[in-house]
């Protein structure tokens, strides 16, 4: 089924490759064996139709125009060759070396399929990769937020989206609408940016945060990325990469080697126990890690910090009893 | 009706090009080369023989031949240039060529510069969406310096590193073998000297790294691991946990070795994944706050609550 239909297009594209003039819709019928299979005129038109609209989802540059400026009612189509391919740009081996290492930064990602095919169009020339100062560094980025392809396939067609996000410290999702300008890794965290309409403002929010489906509202082109705003910068603010603030955490004697080794200042308190000075950026983000050594550590500033500590060590709670009803 | 139809069409297009450039290819190398199998390599290549241009008599008809086991190609003047790239593709190359550029410490930005101005001209149209798509490399980066001079040396690394699972500082000598950046951090894949074996060095636990007047000795039966199946592995030893994620904790079956993942309503996740120490996993479970349940052992779920519970009561005191 699905081969026969990718025949059908590969023929039909080398069809319209082939011609330098405008192939009426009957040409193209006759040229096309697959087409033969058509019992009516009406299921060509619809098979045809759709073929068409593939193909240039696909990037195909089908164009329509008549032969004679004099009849123009029949319109007929055709791909021009210039336009269909690849400029002739030639990659030396060392930069398709780059290439490789640039494209296998999606390789666990949904951008994969792409980023390959993508390596192969430009390898093309023969040219083999070979040699680069760069081979053995490989980034890896992953997508692993399910509302990663949505908000990606939105911010490149420029649409509009709305979805239910959670907010730390409230407990049911709300539903937002953004008018997404551009998409940003960070942290091995993605993060959207955008125009928020229910806020009036520019807002950033955390792809895992996003509690259910995405969807688009509104065409697509008809969001407008302002000029000159810096996604990065943004998501920067909201997350930032040096440490803003200093925690000061009481710890158990000999535990939390992880915390001491990044602690500024490290105190014997009275009762035997040290107090650490560490250096922080994202306060949600420390109170995680400060969670996961339980007892041995205990928050003594900054305030959020400590509350949020507390409403996690309280959601374990709440959560490991919920099975106690349940059984 | 068929999204695959469409994606088979695009690999047609791409591969078609590349075989032309490359006559007599074997079949192995070039079914590695397009990411798909030698039988679906044939499959193509059977398909790319029944098409041609118009009339569709022999004459017209692309011309395929793999029985020796190299591929040849003829007759396929109107698609032996590759298709422009389209938005997706040229997104994905130039956003991974600026994470590269995003390195700290890279001295060589010469071929990375030339890649970029080049791939920024043979994209056109198709590059100007990628500057609202951005992957972040940056992060603690540790001792990348010493690490690239031993990979690019090929000498062996001294390291002084911290384990957190066992709350301790080690001792090892390990030979580079490649630099991964995973969701933000790095990381050393090398033959570990002490544990025989391949292994993964976070570079921000690395607490010294000295390169030795020593050449590097991979063994040639070491490979670099799948990062398919996560970063870490199981081994037939561990304990085997039960966990019920909610959607915040979904991450958890793309992070580590899950072996089964069941859906639950409420778009809950009940997976099973093997431990190696479960104080890691009871670490896990408590920075999880509360998106996560320990189902089963009972044990140890017994244990994150305790824990829990005396931390709340130290808050109390305090």
């Amino acid at each position: 089924m699905s081969a026969q239909k990718t025949e059908r297009l590969l023929n039909l594209v080398i069809c319209l490759l082939s011609t330098r003039a405008f192939l009426a819709k009957d040409q193209i019928r006759r040229a096309v064996p697959q087409y033969a299979e058509c019992a009516t005129d009406e299921a060509f038109d619809r098979m045809f139709e759709r073929d068409k609209d593939e193909l240039r989802d696909m990037g195909v540059p089908l164009e329509t125009g008549g032969n004679d400026a004099w009849f123009d009612d029949e319109v007929g189509y055709r791909v021009d060759r210039a336009t269909y391919a690849l400029p002739e740009v030639r990659f030396e081996p060392d930069e398709l070396a780059v290439l490789g290492l640039a494209s296998r930064v999606w390789q666990q990602a949904s951008l994969a399929a792409p980023a390959s095919r993508a390596l192969l169009k430009l390898k093309a020339d023969g040219i083999e990769a070979d040699g680069s100062s760069l081979v053995g560094i490989e980034p890896r980025v992953r997508t692993s937020e399910p509302a990663f392809e949505p908000v990606y396939a939105a911010v490149r067609d420029r649409r509009a989206i709305r979805f239910p996000y959670r907010t730390p410290g409230t407990s049911e999702p709300i539903l937002r609408h953004l008018e997404p300008w551009g998409i940003v890794s960070r942290h091995g965290r993605w993060y959207v940016v955008g125009h928020d309409r229910d806020r009036g403002a520019t807002r950033v929010f955390r792809l895992s945060r996003v509690a259910g489906a995405v969807e688009p509202i509104g065409a697509a082109g008809a969001v407008t990325v302002p000029a000159g705003v810096d996604f990065r910068e943004q998501v920067a603010a909201l997350v930032p990469l040096h440490p803003t603030g200093e925690a000061v955490l009481r710890v158990r004697p000999g535990a939390c080697l992880g915390l001491r080794r990044r602690a500024t200042l490290t105190r014997a308190a009275e009762d035997g126990w040290d107090e650490l000075t560490v250096p922080y950026g994202d306060a949600d983000m420390l109170a995680e890690e400060v969670s996961g050594f339980g007892p041995d550590t205990v928050v003594a500033g900054p305030e959020d910090v400590r509350e949020a500590v507390l409403r996690r060590l309280r959601a374990v709670l709440a959560t490991h009893a919920r099975r106690q009803e349940a059984v | 009706m068929s999204p695959g139809a469409t994606e088979r069409l695009s690999r047609l297009l791409a591969m078609v090009p590349y075989l032309v450039g490359r006559q007599g290819i074997p079949l192995a190398e070039a079914a590695s080369e397009f990411g798909i199998t030698e039988r679906q390599l044939v499959k193509d290549l059977e398909l790319l023989f029944v098409c041609g241009t118009p009339g569709h008599l022999p004459d017209d008809l692309i011309e395929a031949e793999w029985d020796d086991g190299h591929v040849y190609l003829g007759n396929v003047d109107a698609i032996a240039r590759p298709l422009r790239l389209g938005v997706d593709e040229a997104l994905a190359l130039l956003v991974g060529l600026r994470a590269l550029a995003d390195v700290p410490g890279l001295h060589d930005r010469d071929a990375l510069d030339r890649t970029l101005a080049k791939l920024e001209t043979a994209a056109g149209e198709s590059a100007e969406v990628a500057t609202q798509v951005s992957v972040q490399v940056g992060g603690p980066v540790g001792p990348l310096a010493q690490v690239r001079e031993a990979l690019a040396g090929g000498r062996r690394l001294h390291l002084t590193y911290f384990v957190p699972t066992r709350d301790e500082t080690t001792e090892r000598d390990v030979d580079p073998m490649r630099v991964l950046m995973v969701d933000g951090r790095w990381y050393l894949e090398g033959w570990c000297r002490r544990a025989e074996e391949v292994r993964l060095f976070r570079l921000d636990r690395v607490e010294a790294a000295v390169v030795l007047e020593v050449a590097a000795e991979v063994p040639p039966a070491a490979t670099l691991r799948d990062l398919g199946e996560g970063l870490f592995r199981p081994s037939p030893e561990d304990t085997v946990v039960t966990l019920e994620l909610d959607p915040a904790a979904h991450w958890v079956v793309d992070y580590y070795p899950v072996e089964q993942v069941d859906r639950l309503p409420g778009d809950r996740l009940l997976v099973r994944l093997r431990v190696a120490d479960t104080r890691w996993l009871r670490s896990l479970a408590l920075r999880l706050g509360g998106t996560a349940r320990i189902v089963d052992p009972p044990a140890l779920a017994a244990e994150v609550t305790d824990r829990a519970r005396t931390a709340l009561e130290a808050y109390v005191r305090s």
